[in-house]
């Protein structure tokens, strides 16, 4: 990077600040003249003797000469203005252009830093660096050549103005000059100082906002969040204090430079009126210097804040570029995407004087340097201790970091050498936790598979402008022009033709991974646009009539409670059953039901306000019964209180009111607190014996009310529809087309087992794996178990069909039937190419072709397992320890 | 079955009797109320202990493993009113026997951490689970000496 700020500037923008610069000098002459015609406007066309005037050849009297040139004070106006609108809109330009090359290649800067650094630089830092530390040296490029110019300019012109008109009140201007340069740059110093402390500071705040937010279970789990928020008050205390002072110190330069501007006129009304009285000056000439000293402070102040904003880009640009240069960054080449040889990994792995050392630990931790030559591709056990270095041997193959002594080729390729085009596609590495991005399955699946665009995307004719004008941009900032929008996955590279097959491919990996069940799930409990698969709707609607067949069977039968217009359902809610639909409005949520005039006028229609309030009662006594001696913090109120803590008191004192069981001449606030409880009630659920058949019945005819609906209809609601599908409701709920038994055990694994029967018999299996490829796995893969997490990783790394995939012990976290499961199936997968394992259990070696033994940084010994495996050996010792 | 009904049940339960008509109301209306069929398990033994069970209505028989052969035997049944599996939550052990229904059987389920929860804030209730489980370390003491009796008689014989 570029060591200061200017160099960066002139670097990446000397066209744009040359043009400028010509804008801002183009604009002087104007600006000269809009200052001198006052001058001429009062000495010859108000003050003037002499008419009429001829100019270009006519003759002018006084007012129309006077018209003339404030005519041309007007022409003038206009011109200086749209001087500076294009100065200033072209400055922006030039300023976000250079802001986002910043951003870009401190971006592409932390895409290079060496692994080890991340672990001196938290990720708040990064963030707060590129983003908010950038921000202000945006504006200040813009303006850092053009600006001073343009001002120190208008300044020259202004004061050139006043030596001619004269040169004694020129030097009065002046007089005072001297004093300021040499106070405000003592002062600046101070506060260049203060500044550079704040952003030290703001960055570790930063970095402790990061380290809360991720470890925020950690604040819960030891109750540290007084002591988290104490340290948030003395970090922003600092900050405020840093920032106090620079305040302070940065308006006494202002201050000093208000006062000494407004002494300079003293010299004026005294040394001009002198020579004015005496006639040596004329009257308009200290008018027109007075009214060009007004102008003169305008400049003077914005070269002053100028001079502010550069020390403060200057150190803001230092800094960040002391931060983005660390020891050891790679080589740009390395991640250039350049395929580079199409030389395949299927060979000897042969590693020479490697040494294992974490790259910051130094040297000296392992005494001895690696050197092997092991037979690929085959199946291998890495076996080692703790210590023994393996984990990071798995990382050095893998290209993902790099030893400081010694090589490792792998079929004479040097991977420690070689690009990531050739690491990063031709080996593969999944360690015990992998890292996951938002998105769906299936987006995290390709992930792995967009190295570099392979075919660029097609657009037309109306979109093409756009897309040329876009790549232009970003060429002009210095950022990357490959369009997003491109084809990135080369399908023929992992062996497939086209999206189709590789949805194919994507399933296959998945079950290689154990993962097919999971996604299966994902898929039953996703939902489907029923308009975009009106196949794929009619065959689940298929299922769920063939469903219903196999639920005639009473025992089955039992354990789910049928969707049907005509009948109460138990294991429903009674605002569901009075909707039975999914709401598609906020208003028709559950616990904004008593507010919603619409549901309101349906119980009122149906007479069933009275009833409701008398069964709201009913469920407050029993609540504040239960829930009086609870703690308010307890779960259980989350958990099974109709009424929250903090209500509970409101709800007792609404008892007491009411004792007398009178509920008409409730008011509306009262009526509507107790109406909110009838609607969470599920019969079966909470047995508090209030919803009787009779009830059931008037509800019935509510729910008949509902959806007829009065003069404009029902309110938006995806009714259950017996014959149609439901888009609101999962697929799941579409089959089942009804809610589990609550209180029946079995019933959810013997239901899920037959929905399962009934999707493999109409074929469904394939259709709602693929929607479970749509799921999505939340941020950082948070709506996946770890298990889900890691099988994904495996899936996806085995999706790029590398030459050599070492998993460090990958399956650790999955149950043991899962781990024997994907290492059988790796190992069917991998036949042919290399497959390196770092297993936590030595006897799991015996499964693998090959097993390597490493003890401190060193290789011990290697072979079959059955051959290591004698009385007394080094393997004997490490399968009888674990 | 109401909320009412099981209260009752529960304040027949001789651990709970001590304990208040409003702590029973809250253990019921916070517990499930499930329904087993004839030979259903309700629990595997060797299973993670996460909740006890009262039994409302019916039977259930314990079964456990015979070192043997691998094979279960039955080695008692529980009848209503009897609280099972409190053993694994307090011990957080897995299950130590399975649990199967007699015929059609009630039960109630209480979550572990309710029944700790509960323990905790009512001590006669505490002392009353620690007497029923020393009677039941004492009758395992004296199973144990028994035994040991025996095949010292077998041994000797």
């Amino acid at each position: 990077m570029e060591s200061s700020i200017f160099r960066f500037v002139l670097k990446h923008s000397r066209r744009e600040q040359i043009l400028l610069l010509i804008f801002a000098f183009l604009a002087f002459p104007f600006l000269y003249l809009s200052l001198d015609l006052p001058k001429t406007i009062i000495n010859k066309a108000i003050g003037g003797r002499d008419f009429p005037q001829a100019i270009f050849g006519f003759d002018f009297e006084q007012i129309p000469f006077l018209m003339l040139l404030c005519g041309m004070f007007l022409a003038l106006v206009f011109i200086n203005g749209g001087f500076k609108y294009f100065i200033n809109v072209y400055r922006g330009v030039v300023g976000e252009r250079m802001l986002r090359r910043l951003r870009y290649q401190l971006f592409g800067r932390v895409l290079r830093f060496p692994l080890p650094h991340f672990r001196k630089t938290s990720q708040g830092e990064i963030v707060s660096m590129i983003t908010a530390e950038t921000e202000p040296l945006g504006g200040f490029i813009g303006d850092s050549i053009a600006l001073p110019a343009f001002q120190g300019g208008t300044l020259l012109t202004i004061l050139i103005f006043m030596f001619i008109q004269e040169p004694i009140l020129g030097l009065a201007a002046i007089s005072l000059y001297p004093i300021q340069t040499y106070v405000i740059p003592k002062l600046q110093r101070r506060v260049n100082l203060l500044r550079k402390e704040r952003i030290i500071a703001v960055r570790k705040l930063s970095e402790r906002i990061g380290e809360v937010v991720t470890g925020i279970r950690e604040v819960h789990a030891h109750d540290t969040s007084q002591y988290e928020l104490a340290d948030f008050s003395e970090r922003v205390g600092v900050i405020y204090r840093l920032r106090y002072r620079a305040y302070v110190l940065k308006f006494l330069i202002k201050f000093i430079n208000n006062f000494l501007a407004q002494i300079t006129p003293f010299f004026f009304y005294s040394i001009g009126g002198y020579l004015v009285i005496n006639g040596e000056l004329s009257f308009g000439a200290l008018v027109a210097v007075l009214a060009a000293y007004k102008d003169l402070s305008d400049p003077w102040k914005e070269l002053l804040n100028y001079y502010q904003l550069k020390e403060d880009a200057r150190i803001k640009y230092d800094l960040l570029v002391e931060t983005f240069q660390p020891a050891g960054m790679l080589a740009e080449e390395t991640l250039s995407g350049v395929d580079a040889g199409d030389r395949p990994l299927l060979g000897e792995l042969v590693a020479a004087n490697v040494d294992l050392s974490e790259e910051d630990e130094g040297d000296g931790v392992f005494a001895g340097n690696l050197s092997m030559r092991v037979p690929l591709p085959q199946s291998v056990a890495l076996l080692g201790g703790h210590g023994s270095g393996k984990e990071r041997f798995a990382t050095i193959l893998t290209g993902i970091s790099k030893p400081s002594t010694g090589s490792v080729t792998i079929n004479g390729v040097d991977v420690a050498q070689a690009p990531e085009s050739v690491t990063g596609r031709r080996t593969s590495y999944v360690g015990q936790e992998s890292s996951l991005r938002s998105g769906t399955v299936r987006e995290n699946l390709y992930y792995c598979l967009r190295h570099c665009p392979v075919m660029p995307q097609h657009y037309d004719d109306e979109q093409r402008p756009a897309v040329e004008k876009k790549h232009r941009d970003s060429r002009l900032a210095g950022n990357s022009e490959a369009d997003l929008n491109a084809e990135w996955i080369d399908y023929a590279a992992i062996g497939v033709d086209d999206p189709a097959g590789l949805t194919e491919r994507a399933l296959e990996v998945l079950a290689i991974a154990e993962m097919d069940a999971d996604i299966y799930q994902f898929g039953l409990q996703g939902t489907l646009d029923p308009e975009s698969n009106p196949e794929l709707a009619a065959r689940i609607l298929k299922a769920r009539d063939y469903l219903k067949l196999r639920l005639m069977d009473p025992e089955i039968g039992s354990l789910v409670e049928l969707f049907d217009r005509d009948k109460y359902n138990d294991n429903m809610s009674v605002a569901e059953n009075l909707m039975f639909g999914t709401p598609r409005d906020e208003s028709l949520q559950a616990d904004k039901l008593a507010d919603n005039a619409y549901m309101r006028r349906v119980l009122q229609e149906t007479a069933l306000i009275e009833p409701f309030l008398g069964i709201g009662r009913q469920i407050a006594t029993v609540m504040v019964d239960l829930f009086a001696d609870v703690e308010p913090d307890s779960s259980l109120f989350e958990q099974f209180s109709f009424i929250s803590a903090d209500d509970l008191p409101e709800f007792k004192s609404l008892l007491v009111r009411t004792a007398d069981g009178d509920l008409e001449r409730l008011e509306e606030s009262d009526r509507r607190m107790l109406l909110t409880l009838p609607f969470k009630l599920i019969p079966a659920r909470h047995r508090l014996g209030l919803v009787t058949d009779d009830l059931k019945r008037r509800l019935l005819e509510a729910r008949r009310v509902f959806a007829r609906g009065f003069d404009d209809g029902p309110p938006r609601v995806d009714f259950f529809d017996a014959e149609g599908y439901s888009e609101s409701i999962s697929i799941q709920d579409n089959i089942l087309f009804g809610r589990l038994a609550y209180g029946k055990p079995r019933a959810a694994a013997t239901i899920g087992k037959l929905i399962e029967e009934v999707v493999d018999k109409l074929d469904l299996q394939r259709s709602i794996m693929e929607l479970g490829l749509e799921f999505s796995i939340g941020i950082g893969g948070a709506r996946l178990s770890a298990a889900q997490r890691q099988k994904l990783a495996i899936a996806r790394s085995v999706l790029k069909r590398p030459d050599v995939l070492v998993l460090d012990e990958a399956t650790a976290i999955l149950d043991g039937p899962s781990q024997t499961a994907v290492m059988r199936k790796l190992f069917e997968e991998f036949k042919g190419r290399a497959l390196i394992w770092l297993v936590h259990r030595a006897s799991l070696g015996k499964d693998f072709d090959h097993t390597v033994i490493m003890e401190r940084g060193k290789f011990l010994e290697q072979g079959p397992f059955s051959e290591l495996d004698r009385p007394g050996s080094v393997l004997n010792e490490l399968v009888s320890t674990g | 079955m109401d909320i009412q009904r099981e209260t009752e049940a529960l304040s027949k339960v001789p651990l709970f009797s001590k304990l208040e008509q409003s702590k029973l109301k809250l253990l019921a209306f916070t517990s499930e109320l499930q329904t087993y069929e004839k030979g259903e398990v309700v629990f595997n033994e060797g299973e993670a202990a996460d909740c006890t069970f009262v039994v409302l209505d019916g039977e259930a028989d314990i079964y456990a493993k015979t070192k043997t052969d691998g094979g279960q035997m039955i080695v008692g049944t529980l009848k209503a009113n009897q609280l099972l599996g409190e053993l694994g939550v307090l011990t957080s052990s897995p299950r130590s026997a399975t649990i199967r229904a007699r015929g059609r059987l009630m039960m109630l389920r209480i979550s572990g951490d309710m029944f700790l929860k509960l323990l905790a804030e009512n001590p006669p209730v505490a002392l009353d689970v620690m007497r029923q489980l020393s009677g039941k370390l004492v009758l395992a003491h004296h199973q144990y000496e028994e035994l040991q009796d025996k095949l010292q008689q077998a041994g000797g014989a």
